[in-house]
């Protein structure tokens, strides 16, 4: 090949060293992150990869196969992270050749990049048993996501699964693919599970956990074939004879470290790629990180280790070289669960001393090792709460003489403490132990990035990636949360939902000031954790920017909760209640009529009088619902908003009009106040009242905004509830005027609007905030009631529209019909095809 | 195994991303489709294992849907409540060819039997 003539010159910018990277990986990625923050501004960087996709978490993608987390939630680096480091990256075309004395790699799709440096981090390759049928269609590693989605495919169309391989893999695989409903059989060669990770106590109780859950163990199998029936795999043969029908086998019986590529162009290679404790290979320009590499004799194939070998790089690429040392690991198995924890060397023998618990009541084995005075392994099942406690003397080689006798009992009673919180033992473990074995974060780096500000579990997963993966070390996180901001970290409980570390307020503040304007908008700006939020937020987010920008705002139908979506509330059987408005509560024959009438016709089960003054009509289909609004709105009806987070009713008494004890005349007043607010989007549902005397007969004192009409004029209580916690509300002022006492309304109703949080009622709010601030930003400027008012006129002047004509009239009628429908017909009517399952 | 049997319900645009379409079928039960933001469709029988609510009225994210009736949330993948929920609710095989969505009709009738 013609490398000479191609040398690619743009890699030279700005006389930066040239890095190319071969391995878009987990360890690759890290070197590169690691490198970028060690020296930012050394290397022009290259990335080739031979998946044709970004940087995600290989750890994850277990769950990802159990239906836990999508791909997208996975991705570690986005292409954005790419691009704003400018680095190049060539995915999906690995590279076939180094030429070390030209100093260059080439792709497979010919693409040539010049180095000054190389990193290799090409990972490992499953390792294929080499029996007859391995290669027949349906037999997949479990590797990459392409892997995944193989298994995936074939979950959808097939039954039985066998995975080979009782190792930490083998049986995320055998769950993820028992959750998809497959039949699985697990084949392990070896006599028990995971037999290198636990001992045989702690391998039965996995055993018998998993065969539980349906799964079939097969341990001392040995796999003999694999059978072969229209080309394609039918089941695995052992070689005692015994035969198991398969549609799909998982080959899950190890790695091997993957140097072909070095080893081809004279780098020297053993089991893995030889490097020295700065990750240097025998070639001085070429580096290598990850399962790839051999260091000291060990090969790895977790990814802590990775994270210190990608330091220790980085570290001398900025010329402070650190040196690696070697690590021990400790191994959790992501199976939703089954709680396991194993660390160190268990196979005991002579000098050795074992300590063992068993609960077997409540299905928990503990067995810690100990030699020399020193823990040396642990395994745990059932309570792995101690698991990073004994995992930290062991690496630290602590002397336990001393904690020797409650050393099984775990860390709170070792420590003479007699108390077993939890937060105890965390404050007692050593600033570098390990909080986060996925992304090798130390308590000291958590702590770190708390104190410069991260007071949630999830600020704390994006500044410094702890919990930010498997999950299992999420208590630790919250209880070092909880240690070093004390009462602080309530304050984080507000969090709009688990997509964001930001509060409602923040939220809602930034909106306003930094006019955002759609939902993905905020999303993105305010560095959303999930990719389109979930049923908590978007409700919330679709009204605080429909509150904020009123007219201009667009409605999102998706964010809205049922009943909002199709402006009626939906009943335990699915089907739905439709109430007309009735102003004030009052009635005519007319509207009686056209009520009776649509019960009859849309056979409606039930009509019945709601507790705000109204019909309720119950039972009616969602494809009736438009016909049963255009009926209605016949006779002159309008929605009664019962299903929104909005106005509701306004209910009233008789009044002067009638009684005897009346002042003034309520039911009027109560029309006027429904007619002003009704249509108006609010945080949670709003109901008034007016009652026309003390006697209070329409209850206005346990209404969010309520009228007592008296001899001298209107007063004004606010703050009542009458549901699960019944509030009584609190007198906020007295007014002369019916106009004073809408006026007073309006600008409540609006203040509520832009302060509280969505789905907060006023009497929680008023108690948040306290009456005396709800009455200062109405009283203390005479500006202010006069302003709120206005806003909440400018907001209805968009949202006084009938819902019910809309959707009467046409509109969105796809909420209200079925997309298609399948009919009985035989496999041969015209629409349907026969298509071959996918493999 | 026996062999699918393809029907089209409907074209792919029919239902806009983070929204859901039902399909009735004759000896069957109602099917949802979803279609996620992200651009994903699955279909799943439009019932929570919960109390039967209809999933299809959910709230899409992700790819998983709130029931309408006590917010459990579903898988669209798996078909599991997800959380501290326990239940499943059977998902339909479904697959997108010619601008069409296609359900798998012979899965769909034998969820009616089980
Ligand atoms: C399903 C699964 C679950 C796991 N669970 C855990 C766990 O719970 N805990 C844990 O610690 N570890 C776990 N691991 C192991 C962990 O994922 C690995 O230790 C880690 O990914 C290794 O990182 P790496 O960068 O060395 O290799 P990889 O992440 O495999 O990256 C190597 C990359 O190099 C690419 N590549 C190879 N050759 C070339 C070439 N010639 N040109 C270009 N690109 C090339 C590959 O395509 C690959 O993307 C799990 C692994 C799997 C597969
Ligand atoms: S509240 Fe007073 S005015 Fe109204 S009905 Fe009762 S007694 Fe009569
Ligand atoms: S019926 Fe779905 S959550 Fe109760």
């Amino acid at each position: 090949m013609n490398a000479q003539s191609t040398i690619n010159a743009s890699g030279r910018m700005a006389g930066k060293e040239r890095l190319v990277v071969i391995g878009n990986g987990m360890a690759g990625c890290r070197a590169v992150e690691e490198i970028l923050a060690a020296c930012p501004d050394r290397f022009a960087i290259t990335i080739f990869g031979a998946e044709p996709r970004v940087n995600y978490n290989r750890i994850m993608l277990s769950s990802v196969l159990a239906g836990e987390r999508s791909f997208d939630e996975i991705v570690v680096n986005s292409e954005d992270w790419y691009t704003d480091n400018a680095i190049k990256l060539i995915a999906g075309d690995p590279v076939v050749h180094i030429d070390r004395e030209a100093q260059q790699v080439v792709s497979r799709g010919g693409v040539i990049e010049s180095f000054d440096k190389l990193l290799i981090a090409t990972g490992s390759d499953p390792f294929v048993i080499p029996v007859p049928g391995k290669d027949l269609g349906g037999v997949v590693t479990f590797r990459d996501l392409d892997d995944v989605e193989a298994m995936l495919a074939a979950a959808n169309t097939s039954k039985q699964a066998v995975v080979i391989g009782g190792g930490l893999l083998g049986l995320e695989a055998a769950h993820g693919l028992s959750l998809r409903g497959m039949e699985v059989t697990v084949l392990h060669l070896m006599p028990t599970l995971m037999e290198r990770q636990l001992d045989e106590a702690a391998g039965f109780l996995l055993k018998s956990e998993l065969e539980g859950r349906g799964m079939t163990i097969l341990t001392g199998a040995d796999t003999g074939e694999i059978v072969e029936a229209d080309g394609k795999v039918a089941g695995v043969k052992l070689k005692d004879g015994t035969e198991i029908e398969a549609d799909l086998v998982v080959m899950a019986v190890g790695i091997r470290p993957n140097g072909t590529l070095a080893k081809a162009s004279g780098i020297n290679v053993e089991r893995g790629i030889v490097v020295d404790d700065h990750m240097v290979t025998s070639d001085p320009n070429i580096l290598a990180v990850g399962e790839c590499v051999q260091h000291r004799g060990a090969c790895y194939g977790l990814v802590a280790p990775l994270w210190d070998m990608c330091r220790s790089l980085a570290a001398r690429l900025a010329e402070q070289p650190k040196g690696y040392k070697g690590s021990v690991t400790s191994t959790k198995l992501k199976v939703s669960g089954v709680d396991l924890f194993s660390a160190g060397d268990f196979s005991g023998g002579e000098d050795c001393e074992d300590i063992v618990m068993r609960d077997a009541s409540r299905g928990i084995y503990k067995r810690v090792v100990v030699k020399d005075n020193k823990v040396i392994g642990a395994v745990l099942y059932g309570d792995t709460q101690d698991g990073n406690w004994y995992f930290d003397l062991l690496k630290k080689e602590e002397d336990v003489s001393e904690i020797r006798e409650a050393l099984i009992f775990g860390q709170a009673f070792a420590s003479g403490g007699v108390s077993l919180d939890p937060k105890a033992a965390v404050a007692a473990l050593s600033d570098d132990a390990e909080i986060c074995g996925c992304n090798g974060v130390s308590k000291a780096q958590v702590v770190g990035c708390i104190n410069n500000g991260a007071n949630s579990v999830d600020a704390v997963r994006s500044t410094c990636k702890a919990s930010a993966s498997c999950g299992s070390c999420t208590s630790l996180v919250e209880s070092l949360l909880a240690l070093t901001l004390g009462d602080e970290v309530e304050e984080s409980a507000n969090t709009m939902c688990g997509c964001t570390s930001f509060g409602h307020d923040h939220v809602r503040e930034a909106i306003v000031e930094r006019e955002f304007k759609s939902i993905p908008e905020v999303m993105q700006e305010l560095h959303w954790s999930t990719p389109d939020g979930c049923s908590k937020c978007r409700p919330a987010l679709n009204y605080y920017l429909l509150c904020a920008w009123p007219g201009e705002y667009i409605d999102d139908q998706k964010s809205r909760f049922v009943n909002e979506r199709l402006h009626a509330n939906i009943q335990k059987d699915g089907t739905y209640s439709v109430v007309p408005r009735m102003w004030g509560g009052v009635t005519n024959p007319r509207e009686l009529r056209a009520i009776a009438d649509v019960t009859e016709k849309y056979n409606a089960r039930m009509v019945k009088v709601t507790g705000g003054q109204r019909l309720d009509i119950f039972g009616i289909k969602k494809e009736d619902l438009p016909a049963v609004w255009a009926d209605l709105n016949a006779a002159g009806m309008v929605s009664g908003h019962a299903y929104g987070k909005s106005l509701r009713t306004v209910k009233t008494c008789v009044g002067s009009e009638w009684c005897r004890f009346g002042t003034q005349d309520s039911t009027g007043l109560g029309i006027k106040l429904e007619q002003m607010s009704w249509g108006s989007w609010m945080p949670h549902k709003f109901k008034m009242a007016v009652s026309g005397c003390p006697r209070n007969c329409a209850e206005a004192t346990i209404k969010d905004f309520g009228v007592i009409c008296v001899d001298s004029g209107y007063e004004i209580h606010i703050g009542g509830n009458g549901g699960i916690k019944v509030r009584v509300t609190d007198l906020i002022g007295r007014v002369e005027t019916e106009e004073e006492a809408l006026e007073l309304s309006a600008a409540f109703i609006q203040l509520y609007r832009e302060d509280a949080w969505y789905l907060e009622r006023t009497a929680p709010w008023v108690e948040r905030k306290g009456l005396e601030w709800v009455k200062s930003q109405l009283f203390d400027d005479p500006a202010t009631v006069p302003a709120l008012a206005e806003r909440f006129r400018h907001s209805q002047s968009f949202s006084q529209d009938d819902p019910w004509a809309q959707r009467a009239a046409g509109e969105r009628s796809d909420l209200h019909s079925h997309v298609g429908s399948i009919g009985a017909g035989p496999p041969t009517d015209g629409a349907i095809k026969q298509v071959e399952p996918a493999e | 195994m026996n062999a699918p049997d393809w029907v089209s319900v409907c074209s792919k645009n029919a239902i806009e991303p983070g929204m859901a379409g039902t399909v009735p079928v004759d000896g069957g039960p109602e099917i949802a489709v979803f279609h996620t933001i992200g651009g994903d469709f699955y279909a799943l029988v439009n019932s929570c294992p919960h109390k039967g609510g209809p999933l299809s009225q959910g709230i899409v994210h992700g790819d998983s849907v709130s029931c309408p009736l006590h917010n459990w949330r579903i898988s669209l993948r798996s078909g599991e409540a997800l959380g501290d929920d326990e239940g499943c609710t059977p998902t339909i095989p479904l697959k997108v060819e010619d601008e069409l969505i296609w359900l798998d009709r012979a899965v769909i009738l034998a969820e009616q039997r089980a």
